[in-house]
Parts: C-alpha cells; structure tokens; sequence
C-alpha cells in the first residue's frame, strides 16, 4: 500500500524546518523533487505501510493507495494524530465509512522522564540503575536441574 | 530513455566524499528498541570523562519493527517468575534455548514496561468487575507498577493502544543520550577489529544517507543492535506489495552481517520465522486467536486443530508437540499439513467469535468489541485495515483468509536465531555460557569478539523478547559497555585501515557506476555493472526455489542446499560490481551485501544440522525428523576474518531450569 502525495496539497515544507515525511520515512523513500519542491515516494515497492509519513505531514497531502498486486481499488484508510489521540476514517470499497479513535499517549509530548539525573553507583551488580535505585532484588532461579 | 544517462534518486553520489572521523568510548549501532534501551542507560553509568554516539539508519521517532506502532506488549512477567518464563520460551523454540538469557531477561523486562506507563504509553487495565479499560480511561485505575491489572491475551501479553509506542520510547532515549550524542541517517556497513590488539572491536564505517559524507568511528566498546533480516526471500507479493513484509522491511541482516564478518560466533542461524498471519496484509493474527478465542478453520470448515489427524502429528514431535501450548512452528506445521492434504484454505473464523463474545454483550460493548479488533490492525498493520476496506470485509459478517508468510530471521520474537553472547556472571550460570574478555572478566550481552555486544535481534538463542525484553536487553548491555569502556581506559583503538581505504571501501559502489554508467543508453543495464534493485531480486529468487522458501512449502534437500550455496557464492563476487547512483540505491547497495551474507549464514546451518528441529519453519527433507540423540544441542559457526574462511560446530545445551 504505498504512500503517495497529492500534487495540490504538498507545499514542500516550505514554511518548517524540515520537509516532514523525508525526516520521518523509516525506508527513506520519501524525498522532494528540488525543481517543484514537491515530495515522493522514490521506491513504492519497499514501503511498508507504516503510515509515519502519512501522519506526520502538516498539509494531509500524504496518503496511500493499496498494493496493485492485490488491494481492490476504492477503499481507504486515513488517520488524523493528535497529541492525545488518533482518529482514523476508514472508507470501504462499498461505501461503508467507520471512525475509530484511539489514544495515543497519556502525557504531554516531551515530556517522558529520562531520569537525566540518576547515577548508577556499582557498575559491577546486574541491576540496572532505576532498579538500583529503587532497591530491587534480582531473582535467583527457584530450583536449578 | 532519455540521453544522456543519469542518476535517478534526488542525491547524487560524488566519487570523492567528504570524511567525518570521530572517536568515542562506547557506540551504539541501530536506533530501535534495544537501542533506545541503551540509549536511555549508557549516561547514569558513563563516567564525566568518558563518551558515547548512537547512529541510526533512520530517524529514532520511528525506525526499527515498533515504527508503526504495536497493539500489545508481549513479553511482562507480572504475577509470573522468570522460571516459568524460561520453560515457556523454551518449549515454543523446540528445546534448545539459552536459559541463562532469557531468565536473566525476565528478571529486568518488567521495569522497562514500567517506564514506557510513566512516559505516557496508555496501558489497558481490568476492572475488578473484570471489565477492560483503554490506556486512558483505566489511568484511574493506577499504573501497572503501583498494582493496577493489565489485560492479559495470554500469560504474558497485555494490551496497549500502541500507535506512538516508539515516538514515547525514543523521546526518553533522545533526552537520555542527549541530542549531540546522536547521528540519524547513518547507515553503518562494516566493523573493523584493532590493528594491534588480537579479536578487539576498534571502529565502525559508514556513510550519511543525506549528504556525500563517510563516517570513521573509532571505539572502545560497541553494541550492534540493528534488527533482523526482511526480504531475504521472495514474498508472496513480488509488485509493489513485496514491501508489504511482516517483519519491518528495512531489516537487512546488518546486525549479522557486521558482526560475523569481524568473527562473532552465531548461534542457531537456522532457526526461522514464518509467521502465519492475515493473508496478503499480513495482520497480526494472535488478538484474534487470543483476546476474541476466534478458531481456524480448513476449507472443510473443520477446526482442524483438534482432529485425529493433527494430534497424531503433534505426537511425532512429543514432549514440545503434546505440551499445553503448541509451538509456533509446529501450529504452523498443523496448517501447512492441512494445505498439502487438499483440505485448503485456512480461515480465521472471525464471524462465529465475534458472535460468541457478542452474546453476553450489550450494544456499547458490542461497539467497543468492534472497535478493539479495528484497533489491533491500525495500531500495527495499517495496510491490513485497507485490505479489510477494500474487500468489504467486516469481521462479524466474513471470515478471512490465513496464511505463512516468507520466511524471517529474527532473534527477538518467535525465532532465535543470531549472535552467541555470554550470560551475566552469576553463580548458577555454566562456565560454558560466559564468555572471558582478555583481563578475565565475563560482560554479559558481549559477543566473542572483545568488546562488541548485541541486543534485541542480535542475541541468538533467547527468543520472545519481543520490543520490551529487547528494550531491557539494550539496556543491559550498555551497562556492561561502559563497565568494559572503563575495565580497558588504556585501550586506544586503531584502525587497520587508512582513511583512503576505508572511503574506497564504502563508495566503491559510488565509483563502479561513475566509472560505467555512460556506456550504455539505460542507466539499469550495462555489462559492467548490477543494481541493487536486480540484486535483490536474483537473490530472493534463488532461496524461495532452493533455500527451503514458500514455493517449496518451506522445504530443502542437501542438493538443493548445494546449489543455494554455489549461487550465493557468486552473488558475493558479483556484489563487487554493485553499482549506486545516488545515496538511497548505496543504500540499498549495502544492505543487499548484508543480506546475501546473513542468508548464506542462514543456510550453512541448515546445511549441517542433518535433522528438522522447526517443522512448520523448514524442513530438511534428507533428514525429516528431529534427531535429538545427535543434535540436542547448538549449532554454531564463525568466520575468519583472516583467513577467510568458515567453521560450523556443535556447542552444549546446559538444561538449567527443570521441567
């Protein structure tokens, strides 16, 4: 199901500091034609589906399109990420329309405590340092043959 | 065709790039789970005079197999002990596992997951009423840390609304690690051991995917920890749908390649995954199977499972096939023996589960039933949800079709395969399971090249780690770097190269076109040189018809062992011919070369384990039968790097864990 960008849509992420779906492509397949400073996807036959540039595009000028080998046309599948949830459209080939929402994450975005300030204190135990910190005692195996 | 040639991708490779040289304590080569477990360690361990780098491939926020996200966790202890942990593991892989690994997993994985709740990954939770929660709605409920129940599908899987999973983990790595400590879109494509010091990790090589540029980067310690292997057979779908693999697809085998061409030992590289998943979308099948108790059917409409036929089957590989849970490989077995009998298609009766479930429900729960199943493929298998869209498949009104997929080579999840590490030094481990460093002390997670560890994929012998054991493993090892960093201060790495070496090396794809390209009037064919894109192609063609893939039903013989071999053997010399225009095809140039080396390793160790320990997974058709009298046991190999040549051996089972 490979990603494709839809010409009117796509500003090139003139405005941002990066063009949004090349920073975020896992198979780095999406790139920006430099003459009309519009986005593609370079290789379709190694895209995975995964849909990151697809949400990650400020203009929604990213969708996707099912593998010509074996997806009907007509259906789609389109997600809107927000900070706390997503909500996704899915469209049938007959019709049909579903709405699902999700959440996403139960903090604000940067947030996520990397415990910048937690020393480790002996390098030579198997705890790691948030169960060193916390007291934790490593199991032994109850019987051993 | 248009005249004159020329490259085609948006980057254009120049013959001379630049050289960034850099040197560091400790490197950390991937950016997915196990990485972002390092990543999130190394500093509450690293001294103020030592350093670290991580490079990535792709962007952190979303590389490696949890880029898309993950409908459940499937790997917390919770209630239960790492023994029985052990004797789970041990049973779906046939026997022959590293018990020293995977307790030792168990016994740091719960903590991971417990950070990933903290960061704001929503966990399910069940109500005392038994009632199931999402990650929001049960945050009332507590986190799993302070005693709040997850949802179990099973004994060890709990359910998650996993859609940003890994944008939540690589923020806590990222902040961790710190900003100027990493590198994304370098792509690292060989190790190099230390000029003077005998078997000593000392450097690694790549390039930047984004501009003209190669990296030198010498260390002291490294951990590789870039995944596993993806398309290494042809798929099912060979058109635009062959990206549409199980496994992440960026997957290229580099954490093998690298590290077995420096000489790391591997361990059960015939060990395998095929998957049986949602035919052609390839979606997650164990909600399904686990969460809504749906059934697989034959063509017959019989749930096959259960018959006379399929116990008899399961008898032949007792004690692992007449045990509680059926292993992976042999339910797949079960599948592929109905297929072959003419009792085909296998479906996965959703109608009949979802109308089960539905009759203790009212017309909210019934919604939110519906809603669950969506969720689980469009947290993790978005195309799957198209495919159901596009066939006007809803799941209470039509079943759908299973299938195997193509074969993977994984450590992480349901296969084993990948580098033999040492334990951690505890007393109940066996000697033979720690490996020594030159001043005699064992550093669990490192391979037997001083100083090179791995995690996640990378480890062989210890599967269903799945992304939070992998997490936990990374963060293990990166522990044990900085503890190896520090043990060897004096050690300045050097390399064996020059600079003008190691840029011959990484570009020589780069000069191979430049110096050819013109000859012919299109830019894919010439004489003088193969594109990656052919490549991978000639390469998946030769292991679906001789290496035991799909197109066989997954079997082999001795002879066509031999002819694979000789095949890949002659993809090796012509991948001296490689030829890469732009930054993505050298690329892909690379990764192809990783992934005709991790393959034949593949393939060598089915070679000389003569009996079939993973029906289901392979079958060696010379040798049908599991052979446990002659090969209970590892099978392990290791390249020369001097020498060039290849060693393939056999390595004790320790039983530690009873029955």
């Amino acid at each position: 199901m490979p990603s494709y960008v839809i010409t009117e849509k796509c500003d090139g992420c003139k405005g941002g500091d990066k063009t949004a779906c090349e920073y975020i492509c896992p198979n780095d397949l999406m790139v920006l034609e430099p003459n009309t400073m519009k986005a593609y996807n370079q290789e379709p036959d190694q895209c995975w589906e995964c849909f990151s540039c697809v949400k990650i595009c400020p203009s929604q000028a990213i969708e996707v399109r099912g593998y010509s080998d074996f997806v009907p046309l007509g259906s789609s599948v389109y997600p809107m990420l927000g900070t706390e949830d997503i909500m996704w459209t899915c469209k049938f080939r007959n019709g049909t329309i579903k709405r699902f929402k999700f959440p996403v994450r139960t903090t604000s975005e940067g947030s996520a405590n990397a415990y910048a300030d937690l020393k480790g204190n002996d390098l030579e135990s198997e705890l790691l340092s948030t169960e060193e910190s916390e007291g934790y005692q490593i199991p032994k195996p109850q019987a051993t043959v | 065709m248009a005249l004159p040639n020329k490259p085609e991708g948006e980057r254009k490779a120049v013959r001379d790039p630049e050289v960034d040289e850099r040197e560091v304590d400790v490197l950390i080569v991937g950016g997915g789970m196990a990485a972002c477990g390092a990543a999130f360690e190394v500093k509450k361990w690293l001294g103020d005079d030592q350093s670290v780098l991580l490079v990535d491939k792709a962007a952190m926020e979303r590389s490696g197999a949890v880029a898309q996200g993950l409908s459940a966790i499937n790997t917390y202890l919770g209630e239960n002990t790492s023994d029985d942990y052990v004797r789970m593991v041990r049973n779906d892989l046939m026997g022959i596992v590293r018990e020293d690994l995977i307790f030792d997993l168990g016994t740091h994985v719960d903590d991971s997951v417990h950070l990933f709740e903290e960061w704001g990954l929503p966990v399910w939770k069940k109500t005392d009423e038994g009632k199931n929660m999402d990650g929001k709605k049960g945050l009332k409920l507590g986190t799993l840390k302070s005693g709040a129940q997850p949802v179990r599908t099973g004994k060890w899987q709990i359910m998650i609304n996993g859609e940003s999973y890994k944008r939540i983990v690589a923020e806590a790595a990222k902040l961790a690690i710190g900003e100027d400590n990493i590198l994304e879109r370098v792509f690292i494509v060989e190790l190099l051991l230390d000029k003077n010091k005998e078997n000593q990790i000392a450097g690694a090589v790549g390039f930047s995917v984004r501009e003209n540029k190669v990296f030198i980067i010498k260390a002291k310690t490294m951990m590789v920890a870039c995944g596993g292997a993806v398309n290494i057979y042809q798929p099912r779908s060979v058109g635009e749908g062959k990206g549409r693999a199980w496994y992440p697809v960026w997957n290229a085998g580099s954490t093998y390649t690298l590290a077995m061409k420096v000489g790391a030992e591997l361990s059960m590289m015939e060990n395998r995954f095929t998957p049986a998943r949602f035919k052609d979308g390839y979606g997650p099948v164990g909600a399904w199977f686990l969460l809504f108790k749906a059934k697989a059917l034959n063509g017959l409409g019989e749930v096959y499972v259960t018959s006379d036929a399929a116990k008899n089957e399961l008898e032949r590989y007792a004690p692992y096939g007449t045990a509680a849970i059926t292993p992976t490989c042999l339910r797949n077995h079960l599948m592929l023996f109905e297929m072959k009998e003419g009792r085909g298609p296998i479906q996965m009766d959703t109608v009949t589960a979802l109308a089960e479930l539905g009759k203790s429900m009212d017309k909210k729960e019934l919604k939110h039933l519906e809603s669950e199943a969506w969720e689980d493929f469009l947290d993790m298998t978005c195309g799957q949800a198209n495919l159901w869209c596009a066939t006007n498949t809803e799941p209470e009104k039509k079943n759908s079709e299973i299938m195997p997929t193509e074969p993977y080579l994984l450590g992480s999840h349901s296969g084993c395969c990948g580098l033999w590490t040492s334990g951690p030094d505890y007393d109940w481990v066996p000697d033979s399971y720690k490996i020594k460093a030159d001043n005699g002390k064992v550093y669990n997670r490192m391979t037997t090249v001083y100083g090179l560890f791995t995690s996640g994929d990378g480890v062989g012998c210890s599967g269903h780690k799945f992304s939070s054991g992998s997490h936990a493993e990374g963060r293990v090892a990166a522990k044990q770097m900085v503890r190896y960093a520090k043990d060897h201060a004096d050690y300045k790495p050097e390399l064996p190269m020059s600079k003008e070496e190691i840029v011959d090396l990484v570009y020589k794809p780069v000069r191979v076109f430049l110096d050819n390209y013109e000859y012919t009037t299109d830019i894919d064919i010439n004489p003088a040189y193969i594109k990656p894109s052919g490549m991978a192609l000639r390469l998946m063609k030769a292991t679906n018809e001789y290496g035991a893939g799909h197109q066989t039903y997954y079997e082999t013989t001795s002879k066509m062992l031999e002819i694979v071999m000789d095949q890949l053997r002659v993809m090796r010399e012509d991948c001296e011919k490689l030829a890469a225009g732009d930054l993505h095809e050298l690329m892909r140039a690379w990764e192809i070369y990783h992934r005709i080396w991790t393959v034949e390793s593949h393939l060598r160790h089915i070679q000389y384990r003569k009996e079939t320990r993973y029906p289901g997974f392979y079958y060696q058709a010379d040798y049908p039968k599991q052979d446990d009298e002659n090969w209970f046991c590892f099978t392990n190999s290791k390249y020369d790097p001097k020498t060039g040549e290849w060693d393939t051996f056999k390595r004790d089972y320790v039983q530690i864990i009873p029955d």
